[in-house]
């Protein structure tokens, strides 16, 4: 999906020199980034690489100095409210509140984003109908499974029509049904709204597959950007050069970008001698 | 706010309704003065329908009130120990019951707070268009809806044992607005525990910690004329004692200062969700 004009809109998400710091560890150590509007934008990376801070910094949880990020044109640190009218969030943790319905968790952040009453139940009712669960709506939430609640929390995060969307590993320990179905309904709303989605993942046949654009960040810094296919190129050459063969998969670039960390988490020695196959588990940690 | 790319929807075969999608449009946006009613209206109904889900916690908290009115009360009525000024000593009591019923739900709701924060509940509502201030505020009214709910049984407990109450509406909206305001200076100054302490564990030992003292250096179970001269000091700054105050005068009809009594449990109610939207952050974090 191409978008000629994309040059010409303000970005969804521009990140200038963002650096975070946790006490004594610099979990962003500067980043430059910049998310297109109406893409689906990965960020990839080993765990503790800095995504979810550098995503707490673009939702406004974490507090950073103005003009570091700007959503839509607008600077977080200066319209916090302005910039959360705009965003759709789902954290990493699957986060329901059990003691209500499935109708009545989406009623509340429909409330919350100021939705008028006249619209507010017909609005919870397509959210809930988009994500699948119409039918288990006036069910407690503490009886859905795991990737019901993950569709839940998409719901929440669509009744307010955001245009961007930003999701912290949301396949995580969903099993495969459950992560298609979740993409599938992120791509029927983003198909028709033009809404942005920003992703980090671990799996990269996702991240191959949905992603429009990829940034790779590895100890709190930007590694590599580019499309899966141009990703997947600049290794194929720098194989080539080195006279190996072979198409290297998205996979194989996370891990060259990221090889230093994942040595670092091995005890022994040998892990660069593990041959590289597809057949790897993607989800690395 | 710039023009939002939304297009009709497509007219593929599969999507299932033909209607264009409210989802599909932004959301009105009403801001200024609203947020903060329309959040406090929002916390209010998660509450009400959570209780109308599970009515356990209101049949359970309501067996410490009544016995003390059933066991305490009585007894103490036999004794004559206590000068109430010519009441019976039952009705001097039921409206420090009901305050101290009303105080112990809100004393612990920070442990909600803690249960929404490890569960990223509390997360997401963060990155919603609501000042922290009118998130606390929506919580500690919800607190108060909670704890009117659990007034309304004390109450009709006190009628069925024969206290003489009054039934002027009026003075019972006022019960209603002290019990209201009282729970959320008290529901804010649990959410300030939590933000200090962090843990459920922790918040649940200081409450215990806290109540008995609250509930005994204040004029629920006798006169502060009968206090040494130092216990009365801590009654004078006792929010609890000003509310019993109150529902005694409403109640029962004894001299009381409502002025003072509005006046100060107003302005802990206040002060509370100024400190309590402070320490909210390191919840946040």
């Amino acid at each position: 999906m191409t978008a000629p004009d994309s040059d010409s809109v303000v970005p969804a998400i521009a990140v200038t020199g963002l650096v975070y710091a946790f006490g004594q560890t610099r979990a962003v150590d500067g980043i430059d980034l910049t998310v297109p509007a109406g893409k689906v934008f990965g960020l990839l990376g080993p765990n503790g690489a800095g995504k979810t801070t550098a995503i707490r910094a673009m939702t406004t949880l974490l507090k950073v100095p103005p003009g570091m990020i700007s959503v839509f044109g607008h600077d977080v640190a200066r319209n916090r409210m302005g910039v959360r009218r705009l965003l759709g969030y789902v954290p990493q943790q699957l986060s329901a509140d059990s003691g209500l319905t499935g109708r009545e968790n989406v009623a509340l952040f429909a409330r919350v984003f100021d939705i008028a009453r006249r619209e507010r139940a017909e609005r919870v009712a397509e959210a809930l109908d988009i994500v699948g669960l119409a039918e288990v709506a006036d069910r407690m939430a503490g009886t859905y499974s795991g990737g019901m609640v993950r569709r839940l929390e998409l719901a929440q995060a669509l009744v307010s029509a955001p245009r961007l969307l930003i999701l912290d590993e949301p396949t995580i320990g969903l099993d495969p049904i459950a992560r298609t179905s979740v993409w599938e309904r992120i791509d029927d709303v983003r198909a028709v709204t033009g809404m942005t989605v920003l992703v980090t993942t671990h799996y990269m046949d996702e991240a191959d597959q949905y992603c429009d654009h990829l940034a790779l960040m590895h100890q709190g810094r930007i590694r590599a950007t580019g499309t899966p296919e141009s990703l997947k190129q600049g290794l194929a050459e720098a194989w080539r050069d080195a006279g190996r063969d072979g198409e290297p998969t998205l996979e194989d670039v996370f891990r060259h970008f990221a090889d230093s960390e994942l040595l670092g988490d091995q005890d022994g020695g040998s892990f660069r001698d593990v041959r590289r196959s597809r057949n790897t588990a993607s989800r690395v940690g | 706010m710039s023009a939002v790319p939304v297009t009709p929807p497509p007219v593929s075969a599969d999507a299932a309704p033909a209607r264009p999608r409210l989802l599909y449009q932004p959301a009105e946006v009403r801001t200024g003065w609203r947020v903060l009613p329309t959040r406090i209206a929002a916390m209010c109904a998660v509450e009400i329908q959570k209780l109308r889900h599970d009515r356990t916690e209101l049949y359970t908290r309501a067996v410490q009130p009544a016995l003390w009115l059933l066991i305490f009360g009585e007894t103490f009525t036999r004794l004559h120990a206590i000068p109430t000024g010519g009441l019976p000593y039952l009705d001097y009591l039921a409206p420090g019951i009901i305050a101290q019923s009303a105080m112990f739900i809100a004393i612990f709701y920070g442990i909600m707070i803690i249960w929404e924060r490890d569960s990223g509940v509390l997360t997401k509502l963060l990155v919603t268009p609501t000042p922290r201030a009118a998130l606390v505020a929506g919580k500690a009214f919800a607190a108060g809806v909670k704890s009117v709910i659990q007034a309304v049984v004390v109450v009709v407990l006190a009628a069925l044992l024969g206290v003489s109450l009054t039934w002027n509406p009026l003075k019972l909206l006022g019960v209603a607005a002290a019990v209201v305001l009282a729970s959320a200076f008290f529901s804010c100054l649990s959410i300030c525990i939590a933000g200090i302490v962090l843990t459920r564990d922790r918040l649940m030992g200081i409450g215990q910690a806290i109540t008995m003292p609250l509930f005994f250096g204040s004029n629920a179970l006798y006169p502060v004329s009968l206090m040494p001269g130092w216990l009365r000091v801590v009654s004078k700054g006792n929010p609890l004692s000003y509310e019993v105050d109150a529902l005694r005068g409403l109640l029962i009809g004894t001299a009381s200062h409502l002025p003072l009594d509005f006046a100060v449990l107003a302005g802990a109610a206040v002060a509370g969700i100024a400190a309590a939207s402070a320490l909210l952050g390191r919840l946040a974090k």
